[in-house]
């Protein structure tokens, strides 16, 4: 049986293929060498991601979450003493990175979040309740996003770097979803949870621009997990129809499909590209986002359609692709949101 | 054209509408979670005259009109597809009965299935033979007064807890799809072997089962119609049944769209309900406008099959079609608009999306519908 079959199956972490992609360098591929990292930029990201996501969503979504929201932000604002301590044990995976920003009343609305962290002398105190936390439960390291001003909205927000194992630190609830079934999703519960100042990363109220900043670059790779699904889908058409007699009908599916996919591709690369470039990339991000994952939807749906019954039984991979590939317009950043951020920047 | 429902059809929907809410809604996420036939419900919608529905008064039934079936099948499809299907298929497996019965057949085998003592299915597509049900396998051969079936179906919704199922199978394998004929199989008598597919995607509370006969006898009393008059029966049994699919689609979208209506107006981002934006109101008016449309086609096509009107083979297509089509596009979006909440088995939408697909699949994909549709376009 296939990994992801199996994993989807039973609801289980994949810890083979994440031991594995840390063996292959692939937790490290954003982080410099002198890191411990491979260095590369953000379109071999977006690749790796898309491979990964051809062969396992969960897999591509627990490397994704850990390179880029779950590490980038350390490698773009972490001081030195940070990068050395944090980024070698990222690289390696012996750390799995995690991102704490949604709360449960505060989700497109990211600058409301309610969870605080109050100083006292060099430490500040942490408390709040996260929650579609990804690595739930792995992670070896989550950053996590509480107001230090009260009242400021997204002013008032500043980032931190809390270990598992950190007093008061606790998973919660761990939800039963649709799909992505051996990506952990739930909550992260904040009691008190001791933070030394050092941990703090960025100023004081700089957390919201870190936190946007890491989401910019994270929606390269959920682009790149939309394309590896759409593409999963795609070639599982193709074997599906090569063994049967085809109509036109059929025919001019999977070409629609191919179409949008290609076209998809290019927009995710463009954006990788010029991440890479170190040019403006928000507004390409965005659409590169919004259209990958929208296709990655249609595209399982139609795969799904092109199967007919056998398809929609547990174990084909035709009716795990819907299921998986619909969180991809949900999360870092709703599809809505990126109308959003395109908008404003089209406006601009 | 305005649908005007008799008051006895609006009394039948609204007994079963409250009936629906206060006993199927709060069981229709157990029946997901644990993919078990509901047992219970089926014998709640007997008790309750539902599954007699699909049959005229004088053959035990209540109503025998597609209006109505498919208005039942509407108010449960809202709350849980799986249960709707006990009523969609009960239907299915009696329209063969009733289209083509000889008047001793009806009134034998009818009242059982209206009082609800028993249930039907329909048994059509094979492993080779789904879209093309012309490529069947299954042998019925007769001997003296019987018959002696051998083969075995595949995706047979509820032909495991079926007590009565229609069978087609080939008595002339020379013929082609001429060859093909129809059987009403009774279990006590002419028992056949199932083995239920364990998960699907989604109607996860509906058996689909993989049906086997071996060496099976069925009295030459319970074929339907004549010798290879089975693949028209089957394609005049699809047409009428068609509707009852887009209201089950039309069911399946209300539902996730009543939900996620109330909770747009509910959740606060940005220090308001997020019903207040554009982007959410548009949603929320296309969602709106297509189930308005489907509602619309789903009802015209029931009327057309009602009056047996010459083109209702091709309006029941095209109600299936768009109501599907429909269905899985309004529940993908209602998921959205819940946002990360949607994506969860906590709230049912996710549900409801995952027990749209197959509404694009059976009963005719929807590339068979469209070939349908076609066909009598260019006729």
């Amino acid at each position: 049986m296939p990994l992801a079959e199996e994993v989807d199956r039973d609801h289980r972490f994949p810890i083979e293929a994440v031991t594995a992609a840390a063996g292959a360098g692939l937790l490290g591929v954003l982080i410099p060498s002198e890191y411990g990292g491979a260095g590369l930029d953000a379109l071999a990201f977006a690749i790796c991601i898309e491979e990964l996501a051809q062969a396992c969503a969960s897999t591509s979504v627990i490397v994704d979450v850990h390179t880029s929201v779950g590490s980038e932000p350390i490698l773009l604002f972490g001081t030195e003493e940070q990068k050395r301590k944090w980024l070698p044990r990222l690289a390696s995976g012996e750390l799995l990175g995690a991102f704490a920003l949604t709360e449960p009343a505060s989700g497109s609305d990211a600058a409301s979040l309610q969870a605080s962290a109050r100083r006292t002398g060099d430490r500040y105190l942490l408390n709040g309740t996260k929650i579609f936390i990804t690595n739930v439960g792995h992670a070896g390291l989550y950053v996590v996003f509480a107001r230090t001003g009260p009242g400021e909205k997204a002013a008032g927000v500043s980032a931190f770097l809390v270990p598992s194992g950190t007093p008061g630190l606790r998973v919660g609830q761990v939800f039963k979803k649709m799909g992505l079934n051996g990506s952990p999703t739930g909550e992260l519960v904040l009691e008190d949870v001791e933070v030394p100042a050092e941990n703090r990363l960025g100023a004081e109220g700089q957390g919201f621009t870190v936190a946007m900043r890491a989401l910019d670059s994270g929606r390269i790779g959920i682009s790149g997990q939309a394309l590896g699904i759409a593409q999963a889908a795609v070639d599982e058409s193709r074997a599906v129809l090569v063994g049967r007699g085809r109509e036109q009908g059929d025919d001019f599916m999977l070409a629609d499909m191919s179409t949008r996919l290609e076209s998809a591709r290019l927009l995710a690369y463009h954006a990788a590209w010029l991440c890479s470039l170190g040019r403006p990339f928000t507004r390409q991000a965005s659409m590169a986002k919004l259209h990958c994952t929208d296709t990655a939807m249609q595209v399982a749906l139609d795969a799904l359609q092109l199967a007919g019954e056998p398809g929609t039984v547990s174990g084909s991979p035709f009716e795990r692709h819907v299921r998986d590939a619909k969180a991809l317009q949900i999360y870092e950043g709703s599809n809505q949101v990126q109308r959003i951020v395109i908008a404003r920047e089209v406006l601009r | 054209m305005d649908f005007e429902f008799t008051e006895e059809q609006v009394a039948i929907r609204d007994t079963i509408r409250e009936l629906v809410q206060d006993r199927v809604a709060p069981r229709a996420a157990e029946i997901d979670e644990k993919a078990e036939y509901p047992k219970d419900i089926e014998k709640l919608f007997a008790e309750n005259g539902i599954l007699g529905i699909p049959f005229p008064e004088q053959y035990g039934g209540i109503s025998g009109s597609s209006v109505t079936i498919c208005m039942g099948i509407e108010e449960i499809a809202k709350a849980c597809a799986s249960s709707s299907l006990i009523l969609a298929v009960q239907a299915l497996g009696s329209y063969p009965i009733l289209v083509a019965g000889t008047e001793d057949q009806k009134k034998r085998l009818c009242p059982p299935l209206a009082s609800g003592e028993k249930v039907a299915a329909y048994a059509l597509s094979e492993t080779g033979s789904g879209s093309d049900a012309a490529a069947m396998k299954t042998r019925a051969k007769r001997y003296g007064n019987e018959y002696v079936l051998n083969g075995a179906k595949q995706f047979i919704t509820a032909g495991s807890v079926a007590g009565t199922l229609v069978v087609f199978a080939q008595t002339d394998a020379d013929a082609d799809h001429r060859g093909i004929s129809a059987f009403v199989l009774e279990r006590e008598t002419s028992p056949w072997q199932s083995s239920k597919l364990e998960h699907k995607l989604g109607i996860r509370g509906s058996p689909t089962a993989q049906l086997v006969f071996e060496d099976v006898k069925v009295p030459a009393a319970n074929r339907l119609g004549e010798e290879g008059a089975g693949f028209k029966l089957a394609l005049a049994v699809l047409d009428r049944s068609r509707p009852g699919i887009g209201a089950q689609a039309l069911g399946i979208a209300e539902g996730a769209f009543d939900y996620a209506l109330n909770y747009v107006k509910d959740r606060q981002q940005f220090g308001q309900p997020i019903s207040t934006f554009q982007g959410i109101q548009f949603m929320l008016a296309d969602i709106a406008t297509q189930i308005e449309a489907a509602r619309h086609l789903v009802y015209r096509a029931a009327t057309k099959v009602d009056t047996k009107a010459p083109d209702l083979t091709k309006i029941a297509a095209m109600a299936k079609l768009f109501a599907s089509d429909m269905a899985m596009k309004v529940t993908t979006d209602c998921v959205q608009l819940l946002g990360g909440y949607g994506y969860i088995s906590d709230y049912p939408v996710e549900r409801m999306m995952r027990d749209a697909k197959i509404t694009q699949i059976y009963e005719g994909t929807n590339q068979i519908q469209r070939v349908v549709i076609a066909r009598a376009l260019l006729r």
